[in-house]
């Protein structure tokens, strides 16, 4: 089949490019932009909508292809926190079926046997098997011995290790961020330098080693800073977060609301400003969802009982779209962060608009306004804290492999 | 000692109680709470008399819930309940399905469809009376939950202090001990500091948790220092079960230098007035001398205004229910 998405405004993270213009597709291929309109195309005019890559969500807990389809996201990076854990080379090959053929998973391996923290699990042979990284998973790894000999063995491997920053021992327990407001509420808590001590110990072992590190989530102005400095003193880090953190402080679990329960927890308001300062100027390159459904049976419960997670694959992109609205980012610089980005840093097809890209992409428009519902979400599941919340920019169409696999 | 009555601070034309739920100090206004305390003075001679009794809550279903271990409190709202007529059904976590694995809400429902008036829940995780006051439709008393708020311990304490002390406002309170873990000291806290007392919090460092300040409240970690000039001392169990870690080296050292003993209470006021929510660790944060000691100690008289502040809640939380004109 052979598309032509025509008048639309063409935007590429990759090469800046964000223009009026066509795009056509042609099997599971881009054939060209600004090119002929073939006489077979089958045209959709988009009326100066966005045409963006099909966006790549590097950090989910489930593969879940419908809501993953209405958020415009076409291949996602899997989180080894799975049950069985993913550490070992056949689960990393079934694992990648999973969302096939509308939704691409490209799973992370587990960095130790049953992500205990202990042994290293067979990165080698799963990264053959397709892993296209390792995961420390929800956790971080306590012991600093382990850390630096899983540093040191997947920089053998050019292997990216994807790390959970918060210290072990300080957050025991913990689900909430040390202050006032977790005091007055009576939860256990810890302090928001927890996150920053794990941040240190990573990017220094990360030096050491030689190894790539990607801390998943920075969420404290002092973790921020310590990646800003360390990426200027040329250590191979990079750092992603989600839109709970930059959009959400922790004033939100007033009420002990289950569904803002995250990990790491929601911080103090600077925190999350500097959240939004570091994703202005480069430092915080990634931005993904998180994406974790939970049943009512995981967070209908007491709050510190509950689950931590979040659904966020359908509501991603019009989440960050608060950046450009609202703190002057670019549309191309946002969907870096959601594209382009990622894919370098997990060796991913697509993530880019050219001739000869696999033909997945979006057609969004930015203005769409619509009202978050979490009781008529395409997820699993409806645990969303931004329930109600209006918001502006909206996917009307997900194109993955040449075929449309989703419209609104 | 009667004390004289105090002026009312209920502004005109405001209702005295306008909630369905006591759930906290947090959600009260200071006329709010004086309002209660008065209510629950008129209770006091009651239970002193021989023939404690009063029939308004009679053919209602007052549910103990606690799933958290009580003896006490638990006690204390039983007897509160059938001094008023109620009938009053227990269910302690012992005995309960919460064992067989139910959750919280499907216990919530199901005593939901037994139709109860009241219910009293304690439990051990901050938050979960909130979460079972919105899936109820009877009116729910928080007896205590996780390390939140314990407001019925709050208001007897106010009640003790402001009928030894007959007033509250200026007085210099000191809190000691676990102050972390505390639910009685979250509430007592915000009670306090709301009607004008002074308060303080007394705890090594350890123990204090972060920001205590902006709750109002003067941190103190040298105990002598904390005393000095104090018009009550409310000291708090060490909650030994609810410590994974160190938070303090041992019994024997906490009580060296956080132990309530004479000649460490001689920095606070002559008159001052000792408290305890107990139960007690004697020899651990309180010497035996200073706890029974009479006239000091008012621990004796705390539990007795708790049977008199619990009907006053209880009774007050009906109201609607049972179609008191005004309610």
């Amino acid at each position: 089949m052979v598309i032509a998405f025509t008048n639309a405004r063409v935007i590429d993270p990759a090469s800046g490019r964000d223009a009026l213009g066509s795009v056509v597709v042609r099997e599971r291929v881009i054939t060209s932009i600004d090119g002929d309109i073939p006489a077979d195309a089958r045209v959709i005019d988009c009326g100066g909508r966005i045409v963006a890559p099909g966006l790549i969500d590097a950090g989910v807990f489930t593969a879940d292809a419908p809501a993953c389809l209405a958020g415009g996201i076409t291949r996602v990076v899997l989180m080894p926190d799975r049950s069985p854990p993913l550490d070992d080379p056949a689960l990393i090959e079934f694992a990648q079926r999973i969302g096939k053929p509308h939704v691409w998973v490209h799973p992370l391996a587990a960095a130790t046997q049953g992500l205990a923290g202990v042994e290293l699990a067979e990165i080698g042979l799963c990264q053959e098997a397709g892993a296209v990284g390792v995961a420390t998973g929800r956790g971080a790894i306590a012991d600093a011995g382990v850390m630096l000999r899983l540093l040191q063995y997947a920089s053998g491997f050019d292997l990216v290790v994807v790390t959970h920053a918060e210290n072990a021992a300080l957050t025991v327990g913990a689900v909430a961020t040390a202050g006032e407001f977790a005091t007055r509420l009576g939860l256990p808590a810890a302090p928001a330098f927890a996150e920053a001590i794990a941040v240190a110990r990573d990017l220094r072992l990360a030096a050491a080693t030689g190894a790539r590190l990607h801390i998943r989530q920075v969420t404290t102005a002092e973790s921020i800073d310590l990646v800003r400095a360390a990426k200027a003193a040329g250590t191979r880090v990079t750092c992603g977060v989600t839109p709970g953190h930059f959009l959400l402080g922790e004033q939100s679990v007033s009420g002990y609301r289950s569904f803002a329960r995250l990990s790491p927890p929601l911080r103090h308001d600077d925190d999350r400003r500097a959240v939004l300062a570091g994703i202005a100027d480069g430092t915080i390159d990634v931005v993904a969802s998180g994406h974790d459904p939970r049943t009512q049976e995981d967070k209908r419960l007491p709050f510190a009982d509950a689950a931590p997670g979040m659904v966020g694959a359908e509501t991603l992109l019009a989440l960050a779209g608060t950046l450009v609205r609202d703190h002057d980012m670019t549309w191309p610089a946002l969907l870096a962060t959601m594209t382009s980005t990622p894919a370098a840093l997990f060796g991913l097809p697509g993530g880019r608009l050219e001739a000869g890209a696999p033909a997945d992409l979006i057609v969004f428009d930015p203005g769409a306004p619509w009202r978050i519902d979490a009781g008529a979400m395409a997820a699993a599941a409806g645990n969303t804290p931004f329930d109600g919340l209006p918001v502006q920019g909206r996917v009307t169409m997900t194109v993955k492999g040449g075929e449309i696999a989703w419209t609104l | 000692m009667t004390p004289p009555p105090l002026p009312s601070l209920l502004p005109e034309g405001v209702h005295p109680f306008p909630h369905r739920h006591l759930l906290g100090i947090a959600e009260l206004k200071p006329w709010e709470i004086t309002w209660l305390l008065d209510e629950a003075e008129g209770w006091i001679e009651v239970n002193r008399g021989l023939r404690k009794r009063d029939d308004r809550l009679a053919g209602l279903t007052l549910i103990n819930a606690f799933f958290e271990n009580s003896t006490r409190t638990l006690l204390s709202f039983e007897i509160a309940g059938k001094r008023l007529g109620a009938d009053v059904v227990n269910m302690t976590v012992g005995a309960s399905s919460v064992k067989k694995g139910e959750t919280l809400l499907d216990t919530a429902l199901t005593l939901n469809a037994m139709h109860p008036d009241m219910i009293v829940i304690r439990h051990g995780e901050s938050g979960a009376v909130q979460l079972i006051a919105e899936k109820v439709d009877c009116p729910v008393l928080n007896a205590g939950d996780g390390r939140h708020e314990h407001p019925t311990q709050a208001l007897l304490d106010a009640l003790t202090i402001r009928r030894r002390k007959g007033r509250i406002e200026g007085l210099t309170v000191a809190i000691c001990g676990d102050i972390l873990h505390s639910r009685v000291a979250r509430s007592n806290f915000q009670l306090l500091g709301s009607l004008g007392a002074k308060v303080r919090a007394v705890a090594p460092a350890t123990l204090i948790g972060a920001d205590v300040d902006r709750l109002g409240v003067d941190c103190f970690t040298d105990m002598d220092a904390g005393l000095d000039g104090a018009d009550v001392v409310m000291m708090l169990r060490l909650q030994r079960e609810r410590m994974s870690g160190a938070y303090v080296p041992s019994t024997r050292e906490y009580f060296h230098f956080y132990g309530l003993t004479a000649a460490r209470l001689a920095a606070a006021k002559p008159d001052v007035l000792v408290m305890h929510p107990g139960p007690m660790n004697r020899g651990v944060e309180i010497d035996t001398a200073v706890a029974d000691d009479i006239a000091r100690s008012a621990i004796s008289e705390q539990v007795e205004m708790g049977v008199a502040v619990r009907m006053a809640c209880l009774d007050v939380l009906t109201r609607r229910s049972r179609g008191v004109p005004g309610w």
